[in-house]
């Protein structure tokens, strides 16, 4: 579904893709070398889980690990770069309005749903079964499923080592802007979680442009 | 002995001749036969013996109820480890799960190990205070070779991923299948802006120790940690040793030492008792 108001691109460029991601929803797209992703927070405090994949070989993927060791540290923000299991440039956060996002976190599942809540939650929506499901239209399985980005998400992690998904420090319009650095596959969860902060304990739509320079 | 491999009796007799080499890093087999067991662990109940080197690596499909003991025999071990549920290998170690399940990024003594479908792989009985890694992964071909100048298998300096490749081969996986690991001897420290510290061995002697709480393979890699900053490729021996346990069961402390632990037995007992094995 394609949305007609003002030009949300962070980076000025030719529109290629624009839609919205209904709440509690999955997407993906391939975002071509040079292209630039904007997501838009478009109510505020919505957790985007992300994960990309080389688009020509989806063996190599995201890697969480890869991209906080090059950079020396867990937070993701400007300059951030996107790094792949081989620890390569898949994508670089090329602006951000947030000031900083999560990558150690992982995805919701119903399956540690019912460790992190009980097990009435068990039959929940949640961001692994969007990611099989969007995954599957790409030939992805579960065995492709690694640890993920989530925009817009908070989590700190304490002196002791305690670390938690607390409040968002995000706001309706904020955006994120990822070029790409090789054709790259991006697959979304927008987050169903009801039983923590990460999506202000009420999912919304977010929007995806994809500009070409 | 010039010219002694040159029929087959002569190469099958000098080959022969290599039988009862002894080296420092290297499987005892059977594990059974090992003359220093450790303490209070019958030589009967076990089921692994081995010392992997610096840029070595190791496997093993270990049963339900499995000791598994680690020892940084002279202080710059760096194990990396992944686990795989052994009869659903695309069940696997959630790195990510088992630091937001539990609130806590420093994995300790008590912590669990939980695969992606909310059951505990393995629990981990001893670990060194703070020198444990959730965040960095293992080393890549690519930072390897930027490092050291080699990240190949075969080379000087082995990449952690590479080495986990050819040990995810002999069960069966591929590169899809290794997703970010879990590190032990070589502490990472997180501060108030996200920004890593590094902390370094706790020194010789260093122990860590899992108990499988289901059929597992544990895959290990024993490679400098990413963040390692001396610019030498520097990694000691690490020692393992398994033997014959049970899982925790309840009544057992650590069964109920969280809420979420508590729940995440549960549905590993459920599990193994839909399998046949509880």
């Amino acid at each position: 579904m394609t949305v007609s108001t003002a030009a949300p691109a962070l980076v000025p460029g030719t529109v290629v893709l624009d839609e919205t991601v209904p709440a509690r929803a999955p997407w993906s797209a391939v975002v071509r070398r040079g292209q630039v992703l904007t997501i838009v927070d478009l109510h505020g405090n919505q957790a985007v889980d992300c994960l990309l994949y080389h688009a020509d070989d989806t063996a190599e993927r995201y890697s969480a690990p890869d991209t906080m060791v090059a950079q020396g540290g867990i937070f993701l923000t400007t300059g951030s770069v996107l790094r792949s299991s081989e620890g390569r440039a898949l994508m670089t956060v090329v602006a951000d309005e947030v000031g900083r996002h999560d990558t150690v976190g992982g995805a919701c599942s119903r399956e540690s749903n019912t460790l992190r809540y009980g097990h009435h939650t068990a039959h929940q929506h949640a961001c692994v079964e969007n990611f099989l499901a969007e995954g599957s239209r790409w030939g992805l399985g579960k065995r492709d499923l690694v640890s993920n980005i989530n925009w817009y998400m908070n989590v700190p992690v304490d002196p002791d080592g305690s670390l938690g998904i607390v409040d968002g420090i995000s706001a309706p319009g904020l955006r994120v802007a990822l070029r790409a650095d090789m054709d790259v596959l991006v697959l979304v969860s927008n987050c169903p979680q009801v039983n923590n902060p990460c999506n202000g304990f009420d999912p919304t739509p977010v929007r995806m442009v994809v500009t070409a320079p | 002995m010039t010219g002694s491999t040159a029929t087959t009796a002569g190469a099958r007799a000098h080959a022969r001749a290599q039988g009862g080499t002894v080296v420092a890093c290297m499987p005892t087999v059977p594990a059974t036969g090992l003359a220093e067991p450790p303490e209070g662990v019958d030589a009967a109940d076990l089921v692994w013996a081995e010392t992997v080197p610096g840029g070595g690596y190791a496997g093993r499909r270990l049963a339900a109820g499995t000791a598994l003991r680690l020892t940084d025999l002279d202080g710059d071990a760096c194990v990396s480890v992944l686990l795989f549920s052994a009869d659903e290998p695309w069940e696997r170690l959630n790195v990510a799960d088992t630091v937001k399940v539990l609130w806590q990024a420093y994995v300790g003594e008590g912590h669990l190990l939980l695969s992606d479908q909310g059951r505990v792989l393995a629990s981990v009985t001893a670990a060194a205070p703070g020198r444990s890694d959730t965040f960095c992964g293992t080393s890549t071909l690519l930072r390897n070779t930027e490092r050291y100048g080699d990240g190949t298998a075969h080379g000087p300096s082995p990449a952690g991923r590479e080495l986990f490749t050819l040990a995810a081969a002999k069960h069966g996986l591929t590169r899809r299948d290794l997703p970010p690991s879990i590190s032990f001897f070589q502490g990472v420290r997180v501060d108030d802006d996200g920004a890593f510290g590094w902390l370094g061995s706790a020194g010789a002697g260093g122990v860590v120790q899992l108990l499988t709480e289901m059929p597992v393979v544990v895959l290990l890699v024993n490679v400098p940690h990413p963040l390692d900053p001396r610019p030498a490729y520097t990694c000691t021996p690490v020692q393992v040793r398994a033997w014959r346990g049970r899982p925790t069961a309840p009544g057992d402390p650590l069964w109920t030492r969280t809420p979420e632990g508590e729940r995440a037995f549960g549905n590993t007992v459920d599990h193994r008792t839909a399998r046949g094995l509880s």
